[in-house]
Formats: C-alpha cells, sequence, structure tokens
C-alpha cells in the first residue's frame, strides 16, 4: 500500500514542496526538491525524523524555579511527547551547570537528558 | 577599579552583542600592548546574557562554533571568554543618558547615580518587541495578551505558564519557537495569523514548530476583534485583501485565554536619539560607517540596536567588529576624519545596508555588507555597483524578507578607484 507525503524542505528559504512515495519502508519516489540537500533531508525525513527536544525541568532551591535542558543528540520524532512526559516528572537540586545530566536514557531512546542553563543556589 | 569616572571603552549592554564587543575591543587593547585594557560592561539585568537567557530552543551557534547549541549554552561561551579576560561588568545598572561628548549616566542600588567619562562607547543594548499599543489592535483590554517573548520568559525563566488555548498573530520567529514551546507544555495552540501574504520566520521554524503539531498558519490574516472583560475569551481573525485591509465576511472567531504577539523588534535607540546619534528611518538604528562607528565620533553600535537580526552568529560577528574599532579608536583617535568617503545606496528590492557609508581607508581587507530585501523574490540576482560600474552580479534562487543577506567587498575592488557611491540592488530580469 503506496502512501503520499508531503513536506516542506528546511534547507533554505526556498523551501520546496517535496512530494515522497512510501511503501512501508521503502521509498518508491521523492519529486519536487531541487538540490541534493532537499533528497536527502526528504529521505530522513520520512524513513527516521528525529528532533532535539528543548524544554525545562523544576529545580528546587535555586534562583530561577526552572533550568533549561536539552536532549544531547536528536531523538527519534515519535519519541517527544514521551520525552516530555518523563521531563515533567524530573525535579533537580540547585545548583544546576550547563552539561549535568539529569536523565541517562530519556524515554527508553539511549539518549542523555542535560541541562543547556545554569542555575545558582538561592 | 572600583572608582567609576573614567573608562576607555563602555559597553552598553551585556547580551550576545555586548559580550562579543567587549571581548574583541580586549583582544584589540592587548594585541596593542595594552596590559590591563580599560573596559566596563554596563547591564540593566541580573545576568549576563541578554535575551539569550530564555531562548531554550537549540540552533545557535552553527555558523560560529559549527555545532548547534541552545540560547544560555551560546550566551555561556561568551561569558566563560569574558570572565576569562577579567573583563569588568556592573549587573543590575541601567544607563540613564549619554551625550556626544561620551559621558555615561547610570544608576544602580550599590553605587547609586553616577557618571563615567570614556573614550569610547559601544552600543548594545538590542532590541524590543512590538506591542499591542503600537499594532493598533480593537478590541477589549483583558488580561492575557502577551508579547511572544513575555510568554517565552515566563514559561522559560519563571516557570509558569500564561495560558491554556492560545491565538498567535504573527509569525516571527518567536511567534513560531513559542507556538511549539507552548504545545509541548500541554497548551492547545489553536491558530498561528500572518497579517503578510508570507511568514517573516525561518523555514526550519514553521516545519519544526507548527507543521510537527499540526498548527494552522493563516497567512493574510489579522486579528480584528478582542472578547473578555476579566480574560480573554476569545479572538477574531480575518483575511486581508492586497492593502491588508479585513475583507469582511472573511471573520473567524477562536474561543482562547490568551494572546500572543510576535509582530516585529523594534531597535531600542532613546539613548542613542539622547546622544543626537543619527537614524536610519528603515532600521530605527543608527547610521553607521565600515567600522560600526556612528555618525557621533567615538560612539560605535552592534547588534539588534543598529538593525534586526535573525542569527545570533552574525551579531556576535558584527559586535566583534565594532568592538575591535571602538578598541582602535580609543588607542589612535579618529585618523581617518579627513579620507575619502563611499556612500552605499540601495534601489530595487534591496530596504537597506549596514554599513551606509565606507571610508576605504580605514577598512580591512574585506568589508560585509549586510541587508535586507522588501518582499519574496526567486530567481534573482544581487547587484553590486560601484559608481555605474556593475562589480558583483550573484545568482540568487531565492531571497526573502526574514532572512538577512550579505556582499563582501574586498579591499582591493575599490583599490585605485575614485568611488563616490557603491550601489546595492535586485536584478530581477534574468533567469
Amino acid at each position: 500500500m503506496s502512501e503520499k507525503i508531503n513536506l516542506t524542505c528546511i534547507g533554505c528559504p526556498l523551501g520546496c514542496s517535496i512530494e515522497v512515495i512510501k511503501n512501508g519502508d521503502e521509498i518508491e519516489s521523492i519529486t519536487g526538491y531541487t538540490c541534493k540537500r532537499g533528497h536527502d533531508y526528504a529521505q530522513t525525513e520520512v524513513l527516521a525524523p528525529v528532533r532535539t527536544v528543548t524544554s525545562t525541568v523544576r529545580v528546587k532551591g535555586g534562583v530561577n524555579p526552572v533550568v533549561a535542558v536539552k536532549t544531547r543528540d536528536p531523538i527519534p520524532k515519535s519519541k517527544i511527547a514521551d520525552c516530555m512526559k518523563e521531563i515533567y516528572d524530573i525535579t533537580v537540586d540547585a545548583p544546576v551547570a550547563i552539561g549535568d545530566v539529569l536523565c541517562n536514557n530519556i524515554a527508553d531512546t539511549g539518549v542523555e537528558l542535560v541541562a543547556s542553563a545554569n542555575d545558582q543556589e538561592l | 577599579m572600583n572608582n567609576y569616572s573614567e573608562r576607555d571603552l563602555i559597553i552598553i549592554g551585556g547580551g550576545p552583542a555586548g559580550l562579543a564587543a567587549a571581548i574583541s575591543a580586549y583582544d584589540t587593547f592587548k594585541a596593542a600592548g595594552i596590559e590591563t585594557p580599560s573596559i566596563l560592561v554596563l547591564e540593566r539585568d541580573k545576568v549576563l546574557g541578554g535575551i539569550l537567557n530564555q531562548c531554550i530552543h537549540n540552533g545557535f551557534g552553527l555558523h560560529t562554533f559549527k555545532e548547534e547549541l541552545t540560547g544560555p549554552e551560546y550566551a555561556g561561551r561568551f561569558i566563560d571568554r569574558l570572565k576569562e579576560r577579567n573583563i569588568e561588568y556592573l549587573l543590575e545598572t541601567m544607563v540613564m543618558d549619554i551625550t556626544k561628548d561620551r559621558e555615561v549616566t547610570a544608576m544602580n542600588r550599590k553605587q547609586g547615580m553616577f557618571t563615567i567619562k570614556a573614550k569610547a562607547i559601544v552600543l548594545a543594548m538590542g532590541c524590543r518587541e512590538r506591542s499591542r499599543g503600537a499594532l493598533n489592535i480593537p478590541g477589549y483590554r483583558p488580561a492575557g495578551i502577551y508579547s511572544a517573548g513575555t510568554a517565552q520568559r515566563l514559561v522559560n525563566i519563571e516557570g509558569f505558564m500564561p495560558g491554556r488555548e492560545v491565538v498567535i498573530l504573527g509569525s516571527g520567529d518567536i511567534g513560531l519557537i513559542m507556538a511549539r514551546r507552548m504545545t509541548l507544555e500541554g497548551a492547545k495552540v489553536k491558530v498561528v495569523a500572518e497579517l503578510m501574504p508570507y511568514s517573516g520566520g525561518l523555514k526550519r521554524n514553521i516545519v519544526q514548530c507548527l507543521n510537527d503539531f499540526d498548527i494552522p498558519l493563516k497567512l493574510s490574516h489579522t486579528v480584528v476583534d478582542i472578547k473578555g472583560k476579566e480574560r480573554v475569551e476569545s479572538v477574531t481573525i480575518a483575511q486581508v485583501d492586497d492593502k491588508l485591509k479585513p475583507i469582511p465576511g472573511t471573520e473567524e472567531e477562536y474561543t482562547c485565554d490568551t494572546l500572543l504577539l510576535s509582530c516585529g523588534l523594534i531597535p531600542e535607540n532613546e539613548l542613542s536619539n539622547g546622544a543626537g546619534i543619527g537614524m536610519n528611518p528603515v532600521t530605527n538604528g543608527p547610521k553607521v560607517n565600515e567600522s560600526m562607528e556612528t555618525d557621533v565620533p567615538g560612539i560605535f553600535a552592534c547588534g539588534n540596536v543598529l538593525h534586526v537580526h535573525d542569527l545570533v552568529d552574525y551579531v556576535s560577528e558584527e559586535a566583534g567588529n565594532a568592538g575591535a574599532h571602538a578598541a582602535m579608536y580609543c588607542l589612535n583617535g579618529d585618523k581617518a576624519a579627513a579620507g575619502d568617503i563611499i556612500n552605499v545606496t540601495t534601489a530595487n528590492g534591496v530596504r537597506y545596508t549596514v554599513p551606509t557609508v565606507i571610508r576605504p581607508d580605514m577598512m580591512g581587507d574585506a568589508l560585509t555588507i549586510r541587508f535586507r530585501v522588501g518582499n519574496v523574490y526567486k530567481n534573482c540576482y544581487v547587484d553590486v555597483f560601484f559608481d555605474d560600474e556593475r562589480i558583483i552580479h550573484r545568482k540568487r534562487p531565492v531571497v526573502a524578507p526574514g532572512e538577512m543577506e550579505s556582499v563582501v567587498i574586498k579591499k582591493e575592488m575599490l583599490e585605485g578607484k575614485k568611488i563616490k557611491e557603491l550601489n546595492i540592488r535586485l536584478d530581477l530580469n534574468e533567469g
């Protein structure tokens, strides 16, 4: 069963509309791209889209009540909601420094959640 | 150094522009053999880093560090460099006034009000968001209307959600980023309305902040009514015609408790105006020459106070240039005042340039001229004319108002020529 997916390329301001025909994990055709970057983007975006998730977690005893966090590497797009749920349950103690690992394996992706900002003790 | 009466260089603002200017000025002083450069950064917030502290999304630093950083991480790297150099800074210090003679009046809780004399000043005050008042949106005035940046601060720094059901007016990058951020935190973003027929935001943000979460973007739409007495209860949007006037009959009412505004940024130039600095009416920032120096000798400008940028990497680069030239000014004075002057002008689709004046004697080996276009153009050429002679003719598959463009002028191109005017324009006829 073939499936048609429409994408907007993010490679440059041109924003080409790309159409991908996919059958399961097989790409049957990619059309509408105008450069190699567009072709590669469409391929990744259809087969295994990933995103870096950035958010905040609660801090106990810090100057600010929350501190910014990010997944150290991009995670599968389908895991974003699970990732946010786990982030919501995390509370850390101040001080927090950029790069501190706050979770070793967020949403079972094998990717670390790290602090991306500093928060001093109050 | 605790006596705040004199410094060689004062930098107003400790955001990305101020930090980069301070670091590069320090290195310039050091290279000239100055043991302890006399530089002071004045910052009104409690921390250095400016707006980057609340921009927790990633995508910063691709040009500068060849990796994707979040805002606080990008700022952190520059703050570390500032601290390694022991550059002096004052926090929670508000600059009240600057004069043509480079006297800076500032105040804070410790020192009270004080005036410092400087040999040179770098303006790095950044910009602020266009407010509801400036937009003239009709309707009631309930709680629940925020600028996108205010909402960003509330969520990312203060740690609370300003609302649960959201309509966003304006598709600038902060608005798009906040659409995703509010969604991830459990809010429902119902629609993003954009007055223009194109988005002012980066393509990447449209895809990753709106499309990823199925948030509709309505181009050529604006807010025509806000309802609710205590708190926003609904927002009505309507389609606009090609003169940007709402079309009767196209109204759609969205129930919501929050309206976010992401409708453009305005350089914050009250201090510049007080010093009588000449402004560019297109950018709302000072007019500057190749050294990022305003028309008041010894006062330099960089970052979003000069013109609004879309990438912080370019802010850092431009600010580094301003800082180095400000340090040179402290060391050498204004040597080139009597030299040749080339005016940089625009035509055909190019809205403005920074700088607007080039003194060939003062420029380095290469000078980056940054500019913005007024509309989306496909398959055009960027042309640079030296008086009547076309020097650069560069094909661009697409240019857009939301993405800053640049051309590089090499010193050797200017050598042996008497040029009065350098004109940057688009050629739309070919291709």
